[in-house]
């Protein structure tokens, strides 16, 4: 039966466990591009003998290559997609540099691929947060506790104030990560007395 | 948490496969009893017992049973039948369905065909007469199954669970999994462990891998 190769491609990829990536089959995927190759070439001179030699009993044979053919075409196109999906996953997991050992399990082109999505995911992020740019593929979970930190860049004047009237602050306003300690935050907001009584409303 | 590796998901429960799924392709490649409405020529070599010898060109002869996988079958199948006919595989029918309507927790569907609903639903497309009944029979065998997959998945806590899926066919294990994750996921939150920056499973994975390969 055809397309045996083509599944033994598949299923490597199937085992290997969530998101691993395995060395490129390059000699699989030669044999099964030279099985298309050969199907193609006598589906063409059974089409031949068909049209000139009146032979149509030969139409379920060349539907039956050209199935195979179609789904060798499947076979190789979902391998190497999925193998992209992986090989994108890796960008995340492990950063812009990947170890050695994973490098040799890509192919040339897969190497290129990652690249150039190395480059936009980098051309994105610069262009998020004002100058800065923002590095989304840190702090992948969310902060441990809503505290907002707000610090004053400005000097307050100590005049009284009606019960009415609000104090504007300027504030830079920061979101601890999940790996900041919550001490910090009233270390910031080290404004105390008086003021403070009627300050926070933002 | 391997979480940036989305895999194409199964389409196989809908009307159509997904061309890109692996799952699919996995699926599609399980084979179903059918008969030849035509001769096939050439293709004696695959079908050595069937096939009629080198004098009719190594045909396939007319009338033949054969297993073919899905994937040539629906490829092969049109309305007329002019290349071949097919025939339920024997879990799908009548004898079968009364089992399952009878007691669908006792089978054991992985032996059935490790694709037991997704390949039904697809069987689907060769308009049997009894199609309809199939896809009851389906129904009412998931509906039947589901609240002890759905039970075991959500209480068994670090245990080893191949007792418990090893008559699950595929899908019903994708769906084990997914309680198994939200059940680890939830247990991890009650520790407090969700806010402690850990190695990725992908990362540590692989760093076990690599172990043994120093080992060879």
């Amino acid at each position: 039966m055809f397309c045996e190769k083509a599944m033994e491609l598949i299923r490597e990829l199937h085992r290997a466990p969530e998101g691993q990536l395995p060395a490129f089959n390059e000699d699989g995927l030669r044999q099964v591009l030279e099985e298309m190759k050969a199907l193609y070439e006598q589906n063409q001179s059974d089409v031949n003998e068909a049209k000139s030699g009146g032979r149509s009993d030969l139409i379920p044979t060349i539907k039956f290559r050209h199935c195979s053919l179609l789904r060798n075409r499947r076979c190789t196109v979902a391998y190497l997609y999925d193998r992209l999906l992986r090989i994108r996953a890796l960008r995340w997991e492990y950063g812009s540099v990947l170890p050695n050992a994973l490098r040799f399990h890509m192919a040339a082109e897969e190497m290129e691929w990652f690249n150039n999505y190395k480059r936009s995911l980098a051309t994105y992020m610069r262009s998020l947060g004002g100058d800065e740019g923002l590095d989304i593929t840190q702090d992948m979970k969310p902060p441990k506790s809503l505290y907002i930190e707000a610090g004053c860049s400005g000097a307050i004047s100590a005049q009284p104030a009606t019960s009415t009237s609000q104090v504007h602050l300027n504030c830079n306003l920061h979101l601890p990560g999940s790996s900041d300690s919550p001490a910090s935050a009233s270390q910031v907001a080290g404004i105390t007395g008086p003021v403070s009584k009627r300050l926070w409303r933002i | 948490m391997s979480e940036a590796y989305f895999r194409v998901e199964s389409g196989a429960l809908g009307p159509e496969e997904n061309f890109l799924s692996l799952d699919d392709i996995l699926m599609s490649h399980e084979k179903l009893p059918v008969r030849t409405e035509t001769a096939m020529p050439r293709l004696g070599a695959f079908f050595l017992e069937r096939s009629a010898g080198a004098e009719t060109d190594n045909a396939v002869p007319q009338g033949s049973k054969l297993e073919l996988p899905l994937w040539l079958a629906k490829g092969l199948f049109d309305n007329k039948r002019r290349i071949l006919s097919v025939e339920l595989p024997k879990i799908y029918q009548e004898g079968w369905r009364t089992v399952f309507s009878a007691d669908p927790n006792v089978v054991d569907l992985h032996k059935m065909g490790p694709h037991f609903y997704g390949f039904g639903s697809q069987l689907l497309h060769f308009d049997s007469p009894e199609n309809a009944d199939i896809s009851q029979s389906l129904l009412q065998t998931f509906i039947g199954r589901f609240r002890r997959i759905m039970d075991s998945s959500q209480n068994a806590y670090n245990e080893d669970t191949s007792a418990l899926v090893a008559r699950l066919d595929e899908m019903e294990r994708g769906l084990f999994q997914t309680g198994q994750k939200g059940l680890n996921d939830f247990q991890c939150w009650e520790k407090g462990q969700a806010s402690q920056i850990t190695a990725s499973n992908l990362v540590q994975n692989y760093k076990k891998r690599k172990f043994t390969d120093m080992e060879d």
